[in-house]
Order: structure tokens, then C-alpha cells, then sequence
């Protein structure tokens, strides 16, 4: 007899140790998210993934699941909340859909569609930011990150390098890479590292591929998140 | 019988004494995207004696796009131009592949983008003439405001206004095809394409381009006939006497996606040929005028005074020696016939070689679709990155330059655009003075006077979103003012075609 749980009304079984969104992704149950990446450890930063366990909001990508807890998840309320989130990350970078590369392949335009979010609603901030083109292979543009930090985390667990970190509080906070001069090309970074592949984003790209794919063939032209997933779990593919 | 009465673009916008004139400003009262304002001066005889159109153009997207990476160009610069994106995707596309060192592109890929850009040329050319000007055309300059638009043409004449839609869709249907999306797709990347067609889509545009053809030959015919049935004033209207530059083939043959420039003179003779449209900046200079935001184009071995031209439909079907799809040839010959010497140097003849050019469209896309290379896999090149790149291609309103350069990194580090337009400023300006100055009494801004400036200005087909509304719809106010800035006269005509004073 296997556990199990709910999530709006269906039933998912789950083994001990599993958390909530694992549980979910591996029933094929979406929760939205944004910093979760099943081969890192969860950061719990994004807050995307929220749902409720008796009214009470937990992240589901940090809670571990339990037998018979009920979870809402595609609730009207939770819905509102999410993509009132989606709007506040839309104003505090640049996000240019219309002329960004990852346009269609991006998991922060998938999900803000999955949530019904169709067009701006507050004022942009429009912070400025800067490009880190100096790899050869690799470029970096600040204006679309979203502090998830996958980066660092694949970076640090799995290329065991430490190239990425966050600095600074709040509205300051940025995303930052150790090297002498501040710059990628100095740093130990490699574009075939794990931290290459792991941004939901388009802050991390290869360079001097921008739309090589066709519109109606990119990630999410064909179906939508919820059936298709993160970027990156298509990304080593993508790659080859 | 009119008087002959050639006007060179030398004439143009500068008065002996501009602070003894007094002034009449035509200003536009809703800004879209840009606007356009057409200052009158006149002497003490009251006489026109400069004019001076304001065009307030995007310059600040140079600025914009420097330090972006050098493969977003062709997807960021489509956002230049509510009007015509697919121009300067392509135009950027072509800049990017000498970035990437790529001279020639694959068969697949360069049939690609030139299907694309047929398409363009096409759906805006049909815009320009069904929507925007055939009104003007068939009811006349001064007829009832309220018929003269596109809803005036669909109750008057249903078939031709339904052709006009049609043609326009078939255009963005291509684009669709070739971009992904109608507006704002992708195609061009550096060295190439991202998609050819597959069989389907190719079957899909072939089904209708026979019915393309047959309406091209008929807005063809109708411009043709327009033009003709009052030739003598039509040929007057507006007219100045200038140079033409375009894109051509080396055999002379019209080209639109690709060529060396060449450039005519006003008197015919040919003036430059097969130049390698890199070294634009060794031919074309631009002049910057306090009063202007748009800069003013002249050939450099003339001088700013002698040197500016014409560009688009007018300057490219009178610049080329032949056409290599037969029936725009035949039409090309006939239009020619006008002035077997010289240039046809009427500029309401831009109508007539627009539609010269749209039925060209539609036969080169015929034989496109015919070609089994649209459909082939072999989509990119590469080669050596270099530091420059220019991109020139002949958009529906004229030869588009695009010049970038990056830095070692690949981010941009400089770029340069003229567009169609600009090459026009000067020429625009001198057939608006001339209208005015037929047709100013010496007392008040008239009615007529307005309406005919406007069919001026919308001949060249300006990249400005006033000059492109459906006439009647264009929102002026022309002031007439004197040295000291006292308003003597004012007409007011709002969205609507209502006039006050
Ligand atoms: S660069 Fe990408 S992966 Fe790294 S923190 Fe920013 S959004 Fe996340
Ligand atoms: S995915 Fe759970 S907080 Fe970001």
C-alpha cells in the first residue's frame, strides 16, 4: 500500500522523503515554478509554486508530502496571486518578449501564459543593466534574470565551480560571477557545463544562435507548459 | 495646354531671406508614431517661396540597439517600422552575414528571403494604392471628403476594394509563411534562414498566385489609366526634375533584394553603376538641417545642393534597362514610352511604378514557388566574423541602408540607417512647395490647397504614420504667420475631414 495525497481532487501517490512538487511532476500534476529544478536542491525563493494545505500556503517545492494532506493548487485565488507575482518579476527586469531570443522557449513567458497573464499591469522599472559578452561561446544578459539561482546552484553542486552568485538584498540583489575581473571570460565557466543549461530564462544563452529556431517549432509553440515542462529538462537535448 | 515649368530640386527649401517671410505651418493634431508639418514661407510679394516638411523620425533606435548582440538586429530592427518590419529584418539579415563572413548565401536560404521580401513589397504596395491613394485617384483631389477613403471606394467600386484586401492578405500570407508570423517574425539569422518551406506551405501560396497575377495586371492597367486620362496635369502635378537611385542587377535588370547601385541623372545619362552598395559612405553624404529632425541625403561628388535624388518605385523602374518577368516588362515599356529621352520625372508616375513593381512581385514569387529549392534543407553558412557590416535592400519605398559594426565581443558598437524615406526629404519638399505655389491665392489657406498637398506628400508614399492615414483622415492645421508670429490665418481640418478656422 502505497502513500498518497491530493491535489484538487486527484489523487497522487508519493514515496516517503518526496516533496510535494516531486510528487506532483512525477503523477504529471503541474504546479507552476520558476527557481525548481528536480536535479538541485529546492531554494524555495520564487514563491511561484505556492499552494494551500488546509489554508495554510506552503511552497510546494519545499514541503515534503504527507499521507492524506489535501492540497489546492489551480484554485481562482492562488491563480490571481501567481500571476500577480509573474507581473511583479515582468517590471523588475526587461523583458522584451517581442525581440528576445528565448521567445517561445522561455519558461517565465510559458508560465505567465499558463497563468492567463496577457499583458503588462504596472509600471515598468526598467533597470539598467548590462550584457557580459565576453565569453567566447557563452553571454550573459542581467536584464532577464529573475534571481532564480539555478545558475549557482548548478554551478556549485554539479561543476563543482562556484562560478555564480547572488549579491546584495532586496531590490538589489544581482547576480554575480567570481572572477578576477568580474567578467565570464575570466572566471572558470565552461559552456559545457551543467550551468550552462539550467536557466528557465533567457539570461543565459550561447551565442550567435538567436532564432535558429523557426517560430512553430520552438519549445512551447507546439503545447503548453503544462504538458511540456521546464526548459531545461529539454535543454541537454537541444543542445546536441 | 500647361505651361512648362521645370522645377529642379536646386530650387528647393532655402529662401534668400527667410526672416522677411512670413509663414504657413501645417501641423498635424494627433502624433501615432511620427508626424509630419509642413511650414510655408512667403515673400512680400506673397508668394511660396520655401517649404519645409517636418518629419519627426525614431532616431534614437541607433542608439538603442548598440550593445545588443549583433544576432538580435534583424528582430529588433522590425520594430524601427510599424509599416514595412519585414524591409528592415532583411536589410539587418544581410548586414549580419558579412558580420558572420558570409558573401553568398545558399540557394534555399537566399530564395527564402527574397519569396519574404516579395511578399512585403507586395502587401504594401497594395496597401499603399487600394487603401490609401485610389480614393484620391479615382474620385479626384477635391472630391467629397467623406467618399474619398477606403469605405468610399468599397461602396463605390466593391470588386476592386475587395482585390485591393486580397492582394494585400496574399503578401502577408508569404510573410506568414516564410516568418512565422505575420508580423514581427523570425527568418533572416546570420548566414541564412531558420526555415525553408515544406510542401504544403508551397501548395498553399500556389493556389492563389494565378488570381495574384491576373489582379496585379489589373491594378497595373488601372494606374495606367488613371494616370493617362488626364496626362497633362498629372504629369505636372508636383513635378520636379531630379537624379534616381536604386538597387540593379549588372545586366540593368530591375533587382529588389540585391544588386550594385545605380544612379541616373535627371537628364538620363547614366551617372553611377555596379557599385558595391559597402561603399555607400563614399557616394552618399547626409545634411543636417537646424529646422529638420531628418537628415538630408545628396550624392557626394554634386554637393548638397546639386546632389540629392529620388529613391523608390519611380526612381527604380525609370533607373533599370529591363525587367525579367515578362509582364511587368511589358508594362515597364509602356511607362517608359512617356519620355523615351529622359527620366519620367512626374511624381504622381509613383503610383503607376509601384504597380509596375507589384505585378513583378507577384510573377517572381510565382516563379519561386515553381522552384524546388524553396524547399531544400540547406539553410546556413558560416565563415570568418568580421567587424562591419552593411546591409542595403530596395524596400517598397526605397533603398534601405543598414551599416553596423561590433566590437570584439560581438556586441554592437556603432550603427547607421538611412531609410527610404530620408533619401526622399528633399524631393518631398520641393513637390509640396510647388503645389503650394500653384495653387496659393496670395490671401488664405484654401481647402484645395491642403488636399492637393497631401496627394504631394502621400505619392512618395512616406514612412510616416500621418501621411499614411486614409486621406480625410489625415489631421492638419496649416497656420499662416507672419514674421513676428502673429497668425493671420488658420485651417484647421481634424480626424474626421471636418474644417474649421
Ligand atoms: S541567470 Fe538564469 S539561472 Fe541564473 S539566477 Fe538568473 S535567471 Fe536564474
Ligand atoms: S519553485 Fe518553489 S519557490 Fe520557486
Amino acid at each position: 500500500m502505497t502513500n498518497s495525497f491530493e491535489i484538487d481532487g486527484i489523487t497522487v501517490p508519493f514515496s516517503n522523503g518526496q516533496t510535494i512538487m516531486d510528487a506532483a511532476l512525477t503523477a504529471g500534476i503541474y504546479i507552476p515554478h520558476l527557481c525548481h529544478n528536480p536535479e538541485f536542491k529546492p531554494h524555495g525563493s520564487c514563491r511561484l509554486c505556492t499552494v494551500l494545505i488546509n489554508g495554510r500556503s506552503v511552497a510546494a517545492c519545499t514541503t515534503p508530502a504527507g499521507e492524506g494532506i489535501v492540497v489546492e493548487n489551480e484554485t481562482h485565488e492562488l491563480v490571481t496571486q501567481r500571476r500577480l507575482l509573474l507581473k511583479l518579476l515582468f517590471v523588475e527586469g526587461n523583458h522584451t518578449c517581442p525581440g528576445c531570443e528565448k521567445s517561445g522557449a522561455c519558461q517565465l513567458q510559458a508560465v505567465a501564459y499558463h497563468c492567463g497573464m496577457l499583458a503588462p499591469e504596472f509600471v515598468h522599472f526598467y533597470p539598467k543593466r548590462s550584457i557580459d559578452a565576453s565569453h567566447p561561446d557563452t553571454i550573459i544578459d542581467f536584464n532577464r534574470c529573475i534571481l532564480c539561482e539555478l545558475c549557482v546552484r548548478a554551478s556549485r553542486d554539479s561543476d563543482k565551480k562556484a562560478v555564480f552568485n547572488i549579491s546584495g538584498r532586496g531590490i538589489q540583489a544581482h547576480l554575480t560571477i567570481d572572477s578576477p575581473s568580474g567578467k565570464l571570460a575570466d572566471s572558470a565557466f565552461n559552456s559545457s557545463d551543467k550551468a550552462a543549461r539550467v536557466c528557465p530564462v533567457g539570461a543565459i544563452l550561447p551565442k550567435h544562435k538567436g532564432y535558429n529556431i523557426p517560430i512553430g517549432q520552438r519549445l512551447y509553440d507546439q503545447a503548453p507548459i503544462s504538458q511540456v515542462g521546464d526548459v531545461a529538462k529539454h535543454q541537454e537535448v537541444a543542445d546536441e | 495646354m500647361i505651361e512648362q515649368r521645370p522645377v529642379t530640386i536646386e530650387q528647393l527649401e532655402t529662401a534668400a531671406q527667410p526672416e522677411k517671410l512670413r509663414r504657413i505651418a501645417i501641423e498635424p493634431l494627433t502624433r501615432v508614431e511620427g508626424h509630419g508639418k509642413v511650414t510655408l514661407l512667403l515673400d512680400d510679394e506673397n508668394r511660396i517661396q520655401q517649404a519645409r516638411l517636418h518629419i519627426v523620425e525614431f532616431r534614437g533606435f541607433e542608439k538603442f540597439i548598440q550593445g545588443r548582440p549583433y544576432w538580435e538586429l534583424p528582430v529588433l530592427v522590425q520594430r524601427l517600422c510599424g509599416i514595412c518590419p519585414v524591409s528592415h529584418h532583411l536589410a539587418a539579415g544581410k548586414a549580419i552575414d558579412q558580420l558572420v563572413g558570409v558573401e553568398q548565401l545558399t540557394p534555399t536560404a537566399e530564395k527564402v528571403r527574397r519569396l519574404m521580401h516579395y511578399g512585403q513589397m507586395l502587401q504594401s504596395h497594395a496597401l499603399h494604392f487600394f487603401h490609401l491613394s485610389s480614393p484620391d485617384l479615382l474620385f479626384g483631389f477635391d472630391s467629397e471628403i467623406s467618399q474619398r477613403n477606403i469605405v468610399g471606394l468599397i461602396n463605390a467600386h466593391p470588386d476592386l476594394a475587395k482585390q485591393g484586401v486580397l492582394l494585400r492578405k496574399f503578401g502577408q500570407e508569404v510573410i506568414r509563411v516564410t516568418a512565422g508570423k505575420r508580423i514581427h517574425g523570425t527568418c533572416a539569422i546570420p548566414g541564412g534562414v531558420n526555415k525553408a518551406l515544406d510542401s504544403s506551405e508551397r501548395d498553399y501560396l500556389q493556389q492563389d498566385i494565378h488570381q495574384i497575377i491576373t489582379w496585379g495586371q489589373g491594378a497595373l492597367e488601372l494606374a495606367r489609366k488613371l494616370f493617362m486620362e488626364a496626362l497633362e496635369t498629372n504629369q505636372q502635378f508636383a513635378r520636379i526634375d531630379t537624379h534616381m537611385m536604386s538597387l540593379c542587377q549588372d545586366d540593368g535588370a530591375l533587382e529588389l533584394y540585391h544588386g550594385g547601385l545605380r544612379v541616373t541623372a535627371s537628364d538620363g545619362s547614366r551617372m553611377m553603376d555596379k557599385i558595391d552598395y559597402r561603399e555607400y559612405d563614399q557616394h552618399i553624404r547626409e545634411e543636417v538641417k537646424s529646422w529638420s529632425y531628418m537628415k538630408f541625403p545628396y550624392l557626394q561628388h554634386l554637393g548638397p545642393e546639386k546632389g540629392s535624388y529620388r529613391v523608390g518605385p519611380l526612381a527604380r523602374i525609370n533607373n533599370c534597362d529591363t525587367i525579367d518577368t515578362p509582364l511587368a516588362e511589358a508594362g515597364r515599356i509602356e511607362f517608359r514610352s512617356l519620355n523615351n529621352q529622359g527620366l519620367v520625372q512626374s511624381t504622381l508616375a509613383y503610383h503607376w511604378a509601384r504597380m509596375i513593381e507589384l505585378l513583378h512581385c507577384a510573377e517572381k514569387i510565382e516563379q519561386l514557388l515553381d522552384d524546388p529549392d524553396l524547399l531544400g534543407t540547406d539553410l546556413k553558412l558560416s565563415g570568418e566574423m568580421r567587424q562591419r557590416g552593411i546591409g542595403v535592400i530596395e524596400a517598397p519605398r526605397g533603398t534601405l541602408i543598414h551599416d553596423y559594426e561590433i566590437d570584439d565581443d560581438g556586441l554592437v558598437s556603432r550603427a547607421n540607417l538611412i531609410v527610404s524615406t530620408t533619401h526622399n526629404n528633399r524631393a518631398m519638399n520641393e513637390s509640396v512647395r510647388t503645389v503650394a505655389a500653384d495653387l496659393f491665392n496670395g490671401q488664405e489657406i484654401t481647402e484645395g490647397m491642403l488636399n492637393h498637398i497631401e496627394v504631394a506628400i502621400r505619392a512618395y508614399d512616406p514612412c510616416l504614420s500621418c501621411a499614411t492615414h486614409a486621406l480625410g483622415k489625415m489631421p492638419l492645421v496649416i497656420e499662416l504667420q507672419q514674421p513676428d508670429g502673429q497668425i493671420v490665418d488658420r485651417l484647421i481640418k481634424d480626424t474626421q475631414g471636418e474644417l474649421k478656422r
